[in-house]
């Protein structure tokens, strides 16, 4: 019988390329590179974040600290208008914080909260969606009618019935210590069938796929064929989601702190902070809500496009992945 | 030198006796094997209204139905028929890929069927299955390395890493695939390659018994034979036993020892490769057979079978066959036949060559 010719005998064995050269290679980096607005909104996104995580540095004040603050210097506008103090470069809030280091700190609020909440959503929904999935039958029955359920109230009934239970249980000053991870398990466990329906979608394509079977073949537990086999062929839609969600979560947690049901405002989130200024747009002190609305805005934006820039990228029908 | 190569000589001759000595022994008995898929879906589903009541209904694909089959040690079993008569689900089966929904497998004496996939595990080392895709047969996300490894780690938990490494490179060259392509993924390959690499993937484990569900069919015909010249060299080498599905009769006559003819989920003829062309028993193997084209076309015109293959939803009475059947009598319309063995060493099911009706 013939033996069959070696690749290697006609072709040089390639060597191996390091994780940077498959990155370099990409088309993850191709795409990058000939997008502007993906460009301008990662750049817009790391200089937010960066701002939020050395809040503590680039701040001029600490706006949790109550003895930094100066009633007097209440509603003091931004720099470009007169009457300004150019201590406060952004101006005052009505209590005579800092707005810059308000909105520094908030950012860094909203976005624990975003990212906190868009990880348990993530853990929760990606178990179910892959149990679901995979196993099928009874179980996919019971999960997906979960997930129906849960769907079927919506954020912000969830978070008022819960928080209002757990304050008047633990009481507000209780309340206002835990606000933030409440508010992280709140987003995170009225989001989940978000993840755990599109997880289980990609899980059924998938397991109909022969490398599952050769891995069940090969006697391999169901916990090792779900997580190491299934999932990582699952995870371009997952990223996609993730971007989306983590600005959903950000914009629920302002629209909960909009209606007092949020952070409290002594540690303000950029909801909180609108919130707070509210009261006085009428007494003409817009920059109190306009500028961390802004701030906002453009958070949210920023992680949107770079969502839609990623989810054209992973697009099976224009690149394989 | 010398010495070294008479101990060889000896030793491959122990191989051979002790091989005709195993070929006597049956590896895999299928008995009575039953395979149904649900068509009706949930509960709720199968409740309709008849007449005015609420009644359940079900109903059922019978994908196969009473397959009895015996696999001997050492040989390549091939098993042909047309789509849809049940020739992966049998595979797919027998390697515990689906529960049965009646009948037996018994692998080396034991039955497997009913086992948990703990204590299947055992028998999960000594069998493997080659899939018909290379497209999707392979991780896409696993390196060719990572997908090698991955079955010796499992079956060979006490092997160190060198171990472990240089069994994957054994494997890797003797499938003609160079070791140090383990670090490229899967789509880095051609589709030959792939099945190649599919191929390593099961020896990885030294099984004794594989599986292979129509391996070249999605293979580029000038693939197909390296690929084919592979299975064999392996089989000889490693002295292995296959179950070969098919539907290319070509490949069966230069591949088979045995084969099994399927139509509509059940076995109609078992026999030697060369008894089953020059001889075939079944009226539909005969058609079967006729139907390849050859260049000296002296044989008489070939048979050409009426209607279609019935569904497999509602299966006909008695013989599967009947309908297309030239030979049909009524008996075959009410009783379903048993295989029974022929003289030259085949099983055949069907009344007709039973009473003696056609030879």
């Amino acid at each position: 019988m013939t033996t069959s010719t070696t690749p290697s005998s006609t072709t040089p064995s390639p060597s191996t390329p390091s994780r940077w050269e498959r990155f370099r290679d990409s088309f993850l980096l191709y795409s990058f590179k000939r997008d502007l607005v993906a460009q301008l909104s990662l750049i817009i996104f790391i200089l937010m974040v960066g701002a939020a995580v050395l809040a503590p540095w680039l701040a001029p004040t600490n706006p949790y600290d109550l003895a930094s603050i100066d009633l007097l210097a209440s509603e003091l506008p931004p720099f470009w208008i007169e009457g300004a103090d150019p201590l406060y470069v952004m101006g005052t809030d009505a209590q005579g914080r800092d707005l810059l280091s308000t909105i520094l700190y908030g950012m860094r609020v909203s976005l624990v909260i975003g990212f906190g909440a868009v990880l348990l959503q993530a853990t929760i929904g990606v178990c179910f969606g892959l149990l679901a999935g995979y196993l099928g039958g009874r179980i996919d029955a019971f999960l997906m009618r979960l997930a129906d359920i849960q769907l079927s109230f919506s954020t912000l009934m969830v978070a008022i019935v819960v928080g209002a239970l757990f304050k008047s249980i633990f009481g507000g000053a209780t309340y206002s210590d835990y606000a933030m991870w409440l508010l992280v398990l709140i987003i995170g466990l009225a989001e989940w069938p978000q993840y755990a329906r599109t997880v289980r979608a990609s899980v059924l394509a998938e397991r109909a796929k022969e490398y599952v079977d050769a891995a069940r073949v090969m006697g391999l537990r169901r916990r090792r064929i779900m997580f190491r086999h299934i999932l990582p062929n699952t995870l371009s839609p997952i990223f996609v989601i993730s971007t989306v969600q983590v600005a959903n979560a950000i914009i629920s947690e302002a629209a909960l702190s909009f209606l007092g049901l949020g952070m409290p405002e002594t540690q303000p989130s950029l909801g909180s902070l609108i919130k707070s200024g509210f009261d006085y747009l009428q007494s003409g002190s817009w920059w109190i809500t306009l500028i961390p609305g802004l701030v906002l805005v453009v958070l949210v934006l920023v992680i949107n496009l770079l969502g839609d820039w990623l989810r054209d990228v992973l697009n099976p029908r224009l690149y394989k992945g | 030198m010398t010495a070294r190569a008479a101990h060889v000589a000896l030793a491959s001759h122990e191989h051979e006796s002790e091989h005709q000595d195993q070929a006597t022994r049956t590896l895999l008995e299928i008995r009575g094997l039953e395979k149904r898929f649900d068509l009706s879906g949930d509960f709720l589903e199968q409740l309709k209204f008849r007449r005015g009541r609420l009644v359940r209904e079900q109903s059922h694909v019978h994908a196969i139905n009473g397959v009895d089959l015996d696999i001997h040690r050492g040989e390549a079993l091939c098993v042909v028929g047309e789509s849809g008569c049940g020739k992966s689900t049998v595979a797919r089966t027998v390697m515990g890929l689906l529960r049965p929904s009646a009948g037996e497998i018994h692998y080396d004496g034991e039955r497997i069927d009913h086992l948990e996939s703990k204590a299947l595990l055992p028998f999960r080392k000594r069998m493997q299955m080659i899939f018909q895709n290379p497209y999707a047969s392979l991780n896409p996300r696993m390196t060719i390395q990572q997908t090698l490894e991955e079955p010796i780690r499992l079956h060979q938990p006490g092997w160190s890493r060198e171990q472990v490494r240089e069994k994957v490179a054994e494997v890797m060259t003797s499938v003609g695939i160079a070791p140090d392509w383990g670090v490229r993924y899967g789509h880095e390959f051609s589709g030959g390659q792939r099945q190649r690499i599919a191929i390593a993937r099961a020896l990885a484990v030294d099984p004794e018994f594989i599986v292979a569900d129509e391996p070249i069919s999605a293979l580029d015909v000038s693939i197909q034979a390296q690929v084919l010249n592979l299975l064999m060299e392996a089989q000889r080498e490693r002295h292995l036993t296959y179950l070969f599905i098919t539907h290319d009769l070509a490949v069966v006559e230069h591949f088979g020892t045995r084969v099994a003819v399927m139509y509509l989920g059940r076995v109609c003829e078992v026999a030697p490769t060369r008894t089953l062309f020059a001889q075939p028993r079944h009226p539909y193997t005969q058609a079967l057979m006729s139907a390849i084209p050859k260049l000296e076309d002296d044989r008489p015109q070939h048979i050409r079978l009426q209607g279609e293959v019935p569904t497999p939803v509602n299966l006909p009475s008695g013989c599967v066959f009947h309908a297309r059947c030239p030979h049909v009598s009524e008996r075959c319309r009410r009783e379903i036949p048993r295989l029974i063995a022929t003289r030259d060493g085949g099983q055949v099911a069907c009344h007709a060559v039973e009473e003696g009706r056609i030879s």
